[in-house]
């Protein structure tokens, strides 16, 4: 009796652990028949989208190592690799040193943009991702002020091709035509007609190893010490401030190589609109991987983004088939990354609680039974 | 070594704010030797040991006068990290560690074995690759060196209370120039035998030269280990004496500065209740509450008695009346007057008449940030719709704040809570006043059964008396029955007509208060 009951519990174990993942593997289940597309398409987007999304999704990880939840932060390093593009194609730079130009350039003004982010969620301990929400937008002000006013007139942009008419400030759309997959084609590679972006995946391993090494450095050993209990951290003389102003800085400059990734590989930057919903999308393929905003692995991230991205590119199709208009699986997918990350956020808690339960489940003694069988 | 003393303090005096709390201490403590600090709360212990082990409350609040010498050169520590540099480690009562790390981290947090790498020179130091192995290896020996069975792999959320304070123990260890360790009520949370290893261990390190300065309000274990004793009386030294020049009569004396009387004052008759009627009925219940576990309890309790639970710490007696409260999760059959009460719905348990006094007055008992008034009249004015004003047919209710004032003042003057009015804030009470606001808030709601949780506990001995006395007049006069759950069987015996012992989550047996001391002895060591 008893054997049964702990194989139930392992077993509904595993679904409370994994119930996001779950109801996305459910979902695509439902919607790719639906959607009526070949697989060989399904794994040509997937691996685009692998290639575009796993370095700002793993930009995620250190903050939440740190203890910080999902920073929505990244957008500011977005932001900083962007306005390192502008200025490469202001100067005509081409190809692979372009987008290494550009990261050089961008990185300064990451590493700037999250010790400032950082010092800010310093002062709002326990509420970090709303905090870095709304930070998103404010810097965002102060992007358009850089890029629509400063660019051009007290910068100067030479470039007409990406200046407004007017003479200042940066185009809406900016042609990336310099590098326009210069990073994913530089070691060319195509099976079955499906071409994988080979130098961008190096990027991405490159960033994994960094990942599980820095976890076994000193610092990552504070930082896991700071995100869990940052009194016991600070009483060890552990600089708890300052692990955790590194731990947003680090995230920043991989978001910002993230965005410059991204943006290669799409080839057209929406100078005012591209960075805005990375945080959004970025968190929620996190968190459809299985991550938590206390927990999150490698893992979950490619988890995610594939999950995720099944879902952004089939909800279309199947919206088409289902109701007679794509619009609908348009307006579908974009309700959905919202209600993604509203859902996590509670099961998030109802798991913390069901966990808590769980553990002290053996602790509890069905007396009744007990007197049934001594009676 | 020329000179054995390894700690002086000379004339130690702080105050906060001008409220002298440490006055002219001088205390010395040799190499390798034991000392026993006891004092009453708030007789100044843990002032004394901020100061020695150079807390930043005490540089914030004003710093203190006086010197402390330790190993002949004389130390004014500015932070925590300063004292441990001398020498000096301190074992705080909430632990100091990482739950989701294994002890070895714990052990080495901060202090971690690293190896340069080529990051090192770029970026700095805190890129250096961890020596996981040589850690593990390193805590095991502290580990072993404290002389505990633990594996230093374990994972700090899977350990019972005791290996965690091994492990912070151990963490002490670690720091080669640890001299002085100071514990502060170490064994407060452990079960008798986990108590009884910690005191070997204790005793272990003290042969191995480090002295150690050991917090207990549990005479038995200052008796057993201690070399000297020091007691502290409000602020001042009274006593400095090795321990097997006295006796725990003496110590007692001396703590609370007055004679006390041999047995416990029992001035009422016990009454007999066979013959009385049963007006709680408790079967088969159990309830989970972390570290005080009901396993399974049959009760009868009977209209008009004094019914006292008594048992060591963690064997559960605190979980009885917090199940049947609906404040933990809790199964089983419990019938009040007849009436089958659901379980796991506090509101259903006041509904029926039941009130509660918990052990915990500041996180359940009190609103902390409120008046008195408030606080007194909260739980009837909720269950009970008194002293609520209806307007409009009741559609509006507006507090009543002239007969909440009335109705607290009334007991303020019964219960003798020392305030400066209704007005005050709970949490500007001292203890012993809090816990006379939680009876005034338990009275007002006249139940016809009422759980005290510790009454006495973290109150001084004059208030003691006072909320004993209290508890014994109303179930006197208003025949309310009352169930007291204790740790002192002192004050059980001096006001219950019955006394449950409770052992490992069980009802191990029932005494009557005249029974002889060794008899519940016997049963509280029984599992």
């Amino acid at each position: 009796m008893s054997i049964l009951k702990s194989k139930d519990n392992k077993i509904a174990r595993f679904f409370i652990n994994n119930a996001v993942p779950i109801l996305f593997i459910l979902f695509a289940v439902f919607a790719i028949p639906m959607a009526d597309l070949s697989i060989e398409y399904l794994v040509a987007e997937m691996i685009t989208r692998l290639a575009r999304y796993s370095f700002l999704v793993l930009a995620l990880l250190i903050p939440v190592i740190a203890g910080m939840g999902m920073n929505f932060g990244i957008v500011l390093g977005a932001m900083a690799g962007q306005v390192g593009l502008i200025f490469v194609m202001d100067w005509g730079v081409m190809g692979v040193p372009a987008f290494f130009l550009a990261i050089i350039i961008s990185m300064p003004l990451a590493v700037f943009l999250g010790w400032m982010a950082g010092i800010a969620l310093n002062h709002a301990k326990g509420r970090e991702m709303v905090t870095s929400y709304i930070l998103g937008f404010f810097i965002n002000g102060v992007y358009q002020l850089l890029v629509l006013y400063s660019m051009g007139s007290i910068i100067p942009i030479n470039n007409s091709k990406i200046v407004l008419p007017r003479g200042y400030g940066i185009r809406n759309a900016i042609d990336l035509v310099n590098l326009r997959k210069s990073v994913d084609r530089l070691i060319p590679l195509e099976i079955n007609g499906i071409e994988i972006p080979v130098m961008t995946f190096i990027l991405v391993a490159i960033l994994c190893v960094f990942i599980v090494w820095f976890r076994k450095t000193k610092l990552g050993q504070d930082m896991r010490a700071v995100g869990q209990n940052m009194e016991v951290a600070r009483n060890a003389g552990i600089p708890v401030e300052r692990t955790r102003i590194l731990a947003i800085v680090i995230s920043t400059v991989l978001a910002c190589i993230g965005q410059i990734i991204f943006l290669q590989n799409i080839g057209t930057m929406n100078t005012y609109n591209s960075h805005e919903q990375i945080g959004m999308f970025s968190i929620a393929a996190l968190l459809v991987g299985g991550a938590s905003v206390a927990k999150a692995s490698i893992k979950n991230a490619f988890v995610g983004i594939i999950l995720f991205h099944i879902m952004f590119v089939v909800a279309p199709r199947a919206g088409k088939t289902l109701m007679g208009e794509a619009q609908i699986g348009e307006y579908f997918r974009v309700f959905v990354s919202y209600a993604i990350i509203a859902i996590a956020l509670a099961l998030h808690a109802w798991r913390k609680n069901k966990e808590a339960e769980f553990a002290r489940r053996s602790l509890r003694v069905d007396t009744e039974e007990a007197a049934g069988t001594s009676e | 070594m020329p000179d054995d003393i390894l700690l002086k303090m000379k004339n130690i005096t702080k105050d906060f704010y001008g409220n002298q709390v440490l006055t002219g201490v001088n205390m010395e403590l040799k190499r390798g030797h034991i000392l026993g600090l006891v004092g009453e709360n708030g007789a100044g212990k843990s002032t004394l040991m901020n100061i020695l082990f150079g807390s930043t409350v005490i540089k914030e609040t004003g710093g203190f006068t006086g010197e402390i010498e330790l190993d002949g050169k004389i130390c004014n520590f500015e932070s925590p990290f300063d004292a441990l540099d001398a020498g000096v480690g301190m074992v705080h009562q909430e632990f100091m560690l990482i739950p989701g790390f294994q002890a070895a981290e714990n052990i080495m947090l901060n202090r971690e074995l690293t190896q340069r790498n080529f990051w090192v020179d770029v970026f700095g130091e805190r890129l250096s690759s961890l020596k996981n192995e040589e850690m593990i290896k390193r805590a095991q020996k502290a580990i072993d060196t404290v002389g505990v069975d633990l594996d230093a792999k374990t994972l700090v959320s899977e350990m019972p209370v005791a290996h965690k304070q091994f492990t912070e123990i151990a963490r002490e260890i670690d720091r080669e120039a640890t001299k002085l360790l100071i514990l502060d009520e170490p064994t407060a949370v452990l079960t008798e035998s986990e108590a009884e290893i910690m005191l070997s261990v204790v005793r272990r390190l003290a042969d191995m030269g480090i002295s150690v300065i050991f917090i207990s309000h549990r005479l038995k274990e200052i008796m057993q280990i201690c070399n000297e004793l020091v007691v502290l009386r409000d602020g001042k030294l009274v006593k400095e004496v090795p321990t097997n020049e006295t006796n725990p009569e003496k110590i007692s004396e001396w703590m609370v500065g007055r004679e006390i009387g041999g047995g416990p004052a029992r001035e009422a008759p016990v009454k007999q209740t066979e013959e009385m009627e049963t007006v709680l009925k408790v079967r088969n219940l159990w309830v989970d509450m972390p570290g005080e576990r009901v396993i399974n309890v049959d009760l009868d309790i009977k209209k008009g008695e004094i019914f006292g639970i008594g048992g060591l710490a963690g064997q559960g007696k605190l979980g009885i009346p917090n199940g049947i409260m609906g404040l933990y999760p809790a199964g089983g059959k419990v019938e009040f007057q007849g009436k089958k009460i659901k379980l796991n719905n506090p509101r259903f348990a006041l509904d029926s008449g039941m009130a509660f006094v918990s052990e915990d007055r500041r996180d359940v008992g009190l609103l902390l940030e409120e008046p008195i008034d408030w606080n007194i009249s909260f739980t009837v004015m909720q269950t009970q719709e008194k002293y609520l004003k209806k307007i409009l047919g009741g559609l509006i209710k507006w507090r009543d704040d002239k007969a909440i004032a009335k109705l607290a003042q009334e007991y303020i003057d019964l219960l003798e809570i020392r305030c400066t009015s209704s007005k005050q804030l709970a949490k500007e009470l001292s203890g012993g006043n809090q816990q006379k606001v939680c009876l005034a808030k338990a009275f007002a709601v006249r139940p016809d059964l009422l759980f005290v949780s510790e009454p006495t506990r973290g109150i001084d001995v004059g208030a003691k008396q006072l909320v004993l006395d209290t508890l014994h007049e109303y179930n006197e006069k208003y025949g309310i029955t009352i169930i007291v759950c204790s740790s002192e069987l002192e004050e059980l015996r001096s006001i219950s007509d019955r006394v449950a012992i409770v052992s490992e989550g069980r009802i191990a047996g029932i005494l009557s208060p005249t029974a002889p001391l060794k008899e519940f002895g016997a049963l509280m060591l029984e599992a």
